[in-house]
């Protein structure tokens, strides 16, 4: 997980949320950031865009933290859908 | 603490709204009179958000064969088909809607529900993908769930999306489901489908179409969106509802695919619950008559339906994108959208009050569906309601209503 890629995502929730966001590895995107379902769903599609991928269903369930995230789009990237 | 106490998030949400002195999500009628009327807390009120398309709720030759069915056959059939066997209704009824749309199967389901449970975690599997709009009803989701396709959700009525993300999958081996639904439940809003077809033809991907509230309402003979934007070609399943337009309850879906009766023996949702009463079968069959036989019923839905929707586009409400027999108006917040809805209540208007996360986008809405048997009188009488509620709430910044002339 690269710092690029942090960098990445935290401007992508800044640009979803409109306002200045502070991120770690252990950011929580519900609890810390205050997102509710329609907020993820509004996120995740700018991630997708972002990195030319789509996320399935069952996969964004899983994501609680920013590191999760991270996880997710670099097994989807490569190719690795587990 | 219970078990439930889980949910205590939507326990505080829905006492906030109680607070108000509503429960909008569980009214209750001293009695329905007709398709259009009801009586609550002892007044009587104009129905303008039951899905009562057609108004056949209380269609005399339906209620006949309900009742001459319930007599000959009894009250239930106690079973499902699997266990019980079929009756001859049943096979009636699915002939009569595949017949209706011109298609060699139809398999019907104990409701609109059971049936996208059922299609959609048969038709794709492990390894298959299926493709929602974001704005799917909870049956589709659900139906997702239920199944082992990886589910992709795409923007809502977005082809470019759709087609976005079907690219992404170029080389990946399996089937792909589009989802669409033919009117969106809460906006009213109907899908791009030549667009979609388009997308579908080019990507090899399979298309299957929600019909539940474009059934009786779209097309030139009523059979839904796919008909009415010339693609059905392009539609491999149809799913849709008996609860709406034909007034009774139950599901189905038809196909031309040729190994279509392999759903009967694989499909759970289908196998695994009582199929429907005789009187449900025989009230629906009735009304499939009626949708067919009767395309003044459709003229007067729409025409009712353009009445409300362009007289509170005209008294400055925000409508949907679309005249259609849903008509949804926006509220700013959830407080005004409570108490604009309980004032309606209380003038003897009854609609839905939509809020999230049941609505797109957040919104929080007034949703109203208008029936064929509503007249223009009803129909002026409930603008008249919006308008008066709308001025008493400060809503209406001008009474742009009357400046609209008669529209």
């Amino acid at each position: 997980m690269t710092p690029s890629m942090r960098n990445e995502i935290s401007t992508i929730f800044e640009q979803v949320l409109g306002r200045p966001v502070s991120i770690t590895d252990d950011t929580d995107i519900v609890e810390d950031l205050g997102m509710d379902s329609l907020g993820v769903m509004n996120f995740v599609m700018a991630i997708e865009d972002f990195y030319d991928l789509s996320i399935p269903l069952d996969r964004v369930a899983q994501i609680q933290t920013v590191a999760d995230l991270m996880r997710a789009v670099e097994d989807l990237k490569s190719g690795n859908a587990a | 603490m219970t078990i439930l106490a889980k949910h205590a998030g939507y326990r505080q949400a829905y006492d906030a709204l109680l607070a108000h002195g509503v429960d909008p999500l569980n009214v209750e009628f001293d009695s329905v009179l007709s398709p259009t009327e009801g009586v609550l807390n002892g007044q009587r009120m104009i129905l303008l958000g039951t899905n009562n398309y057609l108004g056949l709720t209380f269609d005399p030759d339906c209620i006949e064969k309900a009742v001459e069915a319930t007599r000959e056959q009894g009250t239930g059939t106690t079973g499902s088909r699997v266990a019980n066997g079929t009756y001859n209704g049943h096979t009636l009824l699915e002939r009569a809607v595949a017949d209706f749309y011109g298609r060699k199967h139809a398999m019907v389901f104990s409701t609109g529900y059971q049936a996208n449970l059922g299609v959609l975690s048969t038709l794709v599997g492990r390894g298959d993908h299926l493709m929602l709009d974001a704005d799917s009803h909870a049956s589709i989701y659900d139906g997702s769930r239920l199944g082992m396709a990886e589910v992709i959700r795409f923007r809502h009525n977005n082809p470019d999306d759709l087609y976005k993300r079907l690219r992404r999958l170029e080389g990946v081996p399996g089937d792909r489901l589009i989802v669409v639904e033919g009117i969106y439940s809460m906006l009213g809003d109907t899908a791009p489908l030549k667009e979609f077809a388009a997308v579908k033809r080019e990507t090899g991907a399979y298309l299957l179409v929600d019909e539940a509230h474009s059934l009786g309402v779209l097309g030139e003979t009523g059979r839904g969106l796919a008909e009415a934007e010339g693609v059905e070609d392009d539609v491999d399943f149809i799913v849709g509802t008996f609860s709406k337009s034909l007034g009774s309850v139950g599901g189905f879906c038809v196909s031309d695919a040729a190994d279509f009766d392999i759903m009967r023996i694989v499909c759970r949702p289908y196998m695994f619950t009582a199929s429907l009463p005789p009187g449900i079968v025989a009230s629906t069959i009735e009304a499939l008559k009626k949708l067919r036989a009767e395309p003044a019923l459709r003229a007067n839905l729409m025409r009712n339906a353009t009445q409300l929707y362009d007289g509170l586009s005209a008294m400055g409400f925000q409508t949907g994108p679309e005249a259609n027999p849903i008509v949804a108006v926006t509220m700013p917040d959830q407080e005004t959208a409570v108490v604009f809805w309980k004032l309606l209540l209380e003038s003897g208007l009854y609609l839905n009050l939509a809020l999230p996360p049941a609505t797109p986008t957040n919104a929080c809405l007034l949703r109203t569906s208008v029936s064929a048997a509503h007249t223009t009188q009803q129909i002026d009488r409930a603008l008249d309601i919006f308008a008066d509620v709308g001025r008493r709430l400060g809503f209406l910044p001008s009474d742009r209503r009357r400046a609209a002339g008669a529209l």
